[in-house]
Formats: C-alpha cells, sequence, structure tokens
C-alpha cells in the first residue's frame, strides 16, 4: 500500500520506513513555534518541567504578532515574558517588532520552514506551511512546552482527503475563494482530524500566496494540516530562501485517501463567508446588497504581497467609499517595504485607507480595528465567529483580497466586475 | 475517578472565541478567564456554574483558535468534565494535555439535558444521567494517551521521560 505525502513526511520524522493512518506516533521537530499570546503559558509549563534549556536553540521561533506592538500593559507583559525567555535560552529566531511580520507569513518567507520539514506551532493556522508540501500543525502551549524541552511530539497519523481542482480560475478568483468554497461544501468539521490535500491544474496555476491562504485554512474545516505537493513553483521559492538542504516528497500512485472530491474551477465564482461560521458561504452573486463599516486586508492568510498587489489594482485612482474604514495590514516588514517600492502603499493611502505595522491584530478582536456593537465588516481573515473582531453583537464577512478592495470602494459587498470589468 | 454535577448543554461548533473572547488573552490567570468563560454564547454561564457541573455539547466542541486559555477558563469555572459527539482536534489535545477531562460519546449527548444532575465513573467507563436513571459507556482512551492522564498531564509524563528530579 503506498503512502501520501503526509504519511511520509510523518514516516520519516518517525523513524519509520511505514506509517498508516490511526498509528501514534513520536515524530522529531524542525521547527517549534508560538507567539505572544501562547508563548507566556508554554514558558510556564516548560519551566515546570525543570530542565535548564531547550532542545535546541536554532529550532524554535518565537514572534511577537498577535498584540504587538504591545496594545496594553498586560500585553506588555507578554511580549515581555517571551522576549526575556528567548534571551535567556539564546533563541535564534526571536523576531523583535519592526523585524517581525505576522508568524505564518514570515517564518517561510525566511526560509525557516521548507518542504519536507515536520512543524508544530501554538497557534491553529500553523498549517498554513503545507503549501511548502511540510507537514506541519497547531498545538497548544502545553505541547510546545514539551516539544521545546524534547524535540518530539506525539501525533495520531492522520487520513487524507484528496481535493482536485480542475480545471483555470477565473478572473479574480483566488486560493482564497478556493478554499472558503471547499469548506462550505464540507462543513467546519467536514475534515476534522484529516489532512487535506490539494491538487490538480488550478492548483498547479496557482502562486505560493495562493496556496498559503488555501492550507492557512484547512484548521477551519477541522483538519489536522493541509498540503500542497511540491512543484517548480515550491521549489523556486524554497531554493531562494532555504539555508539548508531539505526533502521533497510526493504521493505514491496507490496511495489510499478517505475521500476524492473534484471540483470544476470554471464554475466557481469569487467567495463570501457570511456570519457565523467560515463554512457559510456563498458566491459573490448571491450575496445581495450588504453595506460595510470596515473592510480589513491582511491576516496570516491574505496579507501578502499578491494580495496587495491585487488590492492595488483595483484601488487605483479610487477612492475609500465614505461610509467605511479600509486598513491594510502588510503580513510582514520584507512584505511591507516591497509594497512601498511597488507604490501599493501610496495608492492605498491616497485611497484614504490606513496601513498598518505587521499585526494580527483585527482579526482576532485584539486591536488595529475592533468593532462596536452592530459593527458589520468584510475582511480578508479566517473567522467569522461570533464576535470575532470585537462586540459579541457585530458581523463579520470572510472573502479574497479582490471583492475586500472592491467592497471598500463602494461601500457594500461587491463584485471587483462591478469596478474594473471583466477584462 | 468520579465527577458528578449538573449538565449545561451546547450545540455544535462552540468555538474557542466564544468559550474565552480573545479580548482577554491578554492574561493567563485561571481565575481572570474563568470570569469571562462562554461569555458571547451565554452570559448567565458564570454566574450559574457550580464545582463540579458538566458541560455537555454537539459535535466540534472547540473549533477554532489553538488558545489552551480555553480549557483553562473551563476548568477554572469549576467544570469538571465536558462530554461531547465530537472535540476539534486542539482542544482534544489542549484538554488531555492540562488535564481536563473529555469524553467522546454521542449517546449521552443525545440523553441528557440542561439541568440534567450527571455523573461520571472514569474507573467503570460509565456516564449516568441520574435524573433519569440512563447509563452510558465511555470509549477507552487509546493506551498512550491514558498514560498521560494517569501521568496527570504532559508536564509530567515528560518530566518523567526524561527522568527529572525534584
Amino acid at each position: 500500500m503506498g503512502m501520501t505525502i503526509t504519511e511520509k513526511i510523518l514516516a520519516s520524522h518517525a523513524g519509520e520506513n511505514v506509517v498508516k493512518p490511526g498509528d501514534l506516533i513520536n515524530i522529531r521537530l524542525d521547527l517549534i513555534l508560538a507567539n505572544d499570546v501562547t508563548a507566556p503559558i508554554a514558558i510556564e509549563k516548560f519551566r515546570e518541567i525543570g530542565i535548564e534549556r531547550v532542545f535546541d536553540k536554532n529550532k524554535i521561533a518565537l514572534v511577537p504578532d498577535h498584540y504587538a506592538p504591545n496594545k496594553d500593559i498586560e500585553s506588555a507583559r507578554q511580549c515581555k515574558v517571551m522576549r526575556d525567555f528567548a534571551r535567556e535560552q539564546g533563541i535564534t529566531n526571536y523576531f523583535e517588532v519592526g523585524r517581525m511580520g505576522i508568524e505564518h507569513a514570515l517564518l517561510p518567507e525566511q526560509g525557516l520552514v521548507l518542504s519536507g520539514d515536520a512543524v508544530i506551532g501554538a497557534d491553529s493556522h500553523t498549517c498554513t506551511y503545507g503549501a511548502l508540501g511540510a507537514f506541519s500543525t497547531g498545538v497548544g502551549s502545553t505541547d510546545v512546552a514539551a516539544a521545546m524541552a524534547t524535540g518530539e511530539i506525539w501525533l495520531r497519523v492522520p487520513s487524507t482527503i484528496k481535493f482536485v481542482y480542475n480545471g483555470r480560475l477565473n478572473e479574480w478568483v483566488g486560493g482564497k475563494d478556493l478554499i472558503l468554497y471547499t469548506i462550505g461544501k464540507i462543513g467546519v468539521d467536514g475534515a476534522l482530524y484529516k489532512a487535506m490535500e490539494f491538487c490538480g491544474e488550478a492548483i498547479r496555476h496557482l502562486s505560493m500566496d495562493g496556496r498559503f491562504a488555501m492550507c492557512n485554512m484547512a484548521i477551519e474545516a477541522g483538519a489536522k494540516n493541509g498540503i500542497i505537493e511540491p512543484d517548480g513553483v515550491t521549489l523556486e521559492y524554497a531554493k531562494a530562501r532555504a539555508k539548508r538542504d531539505f526533502d521533497v516528497y510526493k504521493d505514491d500512485e496507490d496511495a489510499v485517501y478517505d475521500e476524492v472530491h473534484e471540483f470544476d474551477v470554471a464554475d466557481i465564482e469569487s467567495q463570501v463567508a457570511c456570519p457565523h461560521l467560515p463554512s457559510n458561504t456563498r458566491g459573490i452573486s448571491e450575496v445581495g446588497d450588504i453595506p460595510l463599516d470596515q473592510v480589513v486586508v491582511g491576516s496570516c492568510t491574505n496579507g501578502r504581497l499578491e494580495d496587495l498587489r491585487v488590492v492595488a489594482e483595483i484601488l487605483k485612482g479610487k477612492k475609500v467609499h465614505s461610509s467605511l474604514r479600509l486598513i491594510v495590514i502588510p503580513a510582514t516588514q520584507e512584505i511591507y517595504n516591497l509594497a512601498i517600492k511597488e507604490g501599493f502603499i501610496e495608492i492605498f493611502v491616497e485611497a484614504g485607507a490606513v496601513v498598518s505595522t505587521p499585526t494580527c491584530g483585527p482579526c482576532l478582536g485584539g486591536h488595529m480595528g475592533v468593532l462596536a456593537e452592530g459593527e458589520r465588516a468584510l475582511a480578508t481573515t479566517n473567522r467569522n465567529f461570533k464576535g470575532r473582531m470585537g462586540h459579541p453583537e457585530s458581523e463579520v464577512y470572510l472573502c479574497g483580497p479582490a471583492v475586500a478592495a472592491a467592497s471598500a470602494v463602494l461601500g457594500r459587498i461587491a463584485s471587483p466586475e462591478e469596478i474594473v470589468g471583466s477584462g | 475517578m468520579i465527577y458528578q454535577g449538573r449538565a449545561h448543554k451546547y450545540g455544535r461548533d462552540v468555538d474557542t472565541d466564544v468559550i474565552i473572547p480573545a479580548r482577554y488573552l491578554t492574561t493567563s490567570d485561571p481565575d481572570q478567564l474563568a470570569g469571562h468563560c462562554l461569555e458571547d454564547l451565554d452570559p448567565g454561564f458564570v454566574s450559574r456554574v457550580k464545582l463540579g457541573d458538566v458541560l455537555i455539547a454537539e459535535e466540534n466542541f472547540g473549533c477554532g483558535s489553538s488558545r489552551e486559555h480555553a480549557p483553562i477558563a473551563i476548568k477554572g469555572a469549576g467544570v469538571s468534565c465536558v462530554i461531547a459527539k465530537s472535540f476539534a482536534r486542539i482542544f482534544y489535545r489542549n484538554a488531555i494535555n492540562m488535564g481536563l477531562p473529555i469524553y467522546e460519546c454521542p449517546e449521552a449527548v443525545n440523553g441528557i439535558d440542561a439541568g440534567d444532575d450527571v455523573r461520571v465513573d472514569t474507573e467503570k467507563g460509565e456516564i449516568t444521567n441520574l435524573t433519569r436513571g440512563v447509563v452510558f459507556k465511555i470509549t477507552p482512551f487509546p493506551p498512550f494517551v491514558r498514560e498521560i492522564i494517569e501521568s496527570g498531564g504532559l508536564i509530567n509524563y515528560v518530566r518523567a521521560k526524561l527522568k527529572v528530579e525534584g
């Protein structure tokens, strides 16, 4: 019986020739991640274990991104706990404000996660790195504490659901639309405990940024990990950033899948997830007239350069609608800098948007754009649970960057085709 | 172990944002977090819950964020255990790792209403609805997971494995 890419990576990190779904295994980790919300608990638990040093100071990444730059005294304390620990342990991959970014955009960009790696992070969107053909999954702080001590974690090998996307994408439709569409089809627990593997012609033609957006939201279907087999696009990205060797794994021809779903992407238009679940999706043509108070472009899902380029293309020479606020958050310092060089930031500011330093901020209702009671936002983020962006009686709709930009101009949820035509 | 208390029952997809909203994540203090447990889903929960009470929920309990603050808040509020039709995977790990007992038992969820008195006997592997006098069987955890639970959580398990003294 053949193995899937997920099974192969797990087997190699468990020191086994073969693993199969359901096996409980212990794997060695290439990278362990925590942020300013989850690291303080992990550090406290690490102290409880009672050993002096982390297993490898080069294989831990600590990123102050959720409430950083510090939003208040309490969050400042949490960031300080993490910073002090990083200094004490000599953690090489601690990223200070000004050099940091949203963790799931930052780590691949810095070449810290590569194809074939096994990675855990105390953040549910750690599944993002599957876009590189790595196994990566979100865990809690206690798992990270144990992993910082041992370099290992226990896991149950997930079975794989394969998603095949045939055909070529329609204009303005991207990775975010594909994943929202998919979650809409299978539900928020449609892939519970499983691996979601994305493939097909439409994926081969998707950029790395689009692939990151897809794997990022595998957790919103309950999955353990999302994954895409490496190809030329992956290798070009990884080789440009890698400072070490890496392994490329692919599915065996006789790999076994739990289910196979096939989609013709010609049928898929821009998607919007309505409150209060990411699975509550509709095509943009079916959303109706929904006025907005705020639009957010950013997050670990869609704060990358390609996302900002799409927004700039649509916003160029136009103004943000007088009824709403547009907040644009480049996901990393590098993306911010490239967006300046390419002229995107100027377009945003001239249109009347505010541009923020990298932070998770509004995505989780933390800061930099919290909603009041009764307010409604459209965001390129990943969750629209009740109260996610602020007051429990506020609403969040999710979409890709093109719909976000068009909606910011028109003041209501809108298709980019209403502004720039289908081209 | 025996856990006994009154049932508080919720629907499917109870996410970690409603278990403990992100606006309270600037602390990891169990008492502070417990004071806001489930507040966006059921604002009266914190004032009603008593030590030992049991949370009952439909599918996919604890979906969303990896925040360990969620099981910390639930435990801190005095809840003795959670019974659901299914759990989101990160919440499941977190609960096992920190010693919050959780049980996947669809039959028990169907057979318990809010306000019923519930007893969980882990040695017998039984959940009893004392109000109605009905007993449900618990599927045992895999041996490896049981080892973590019996060690008193992942940190103790790792201490033993690394043979840390003291």
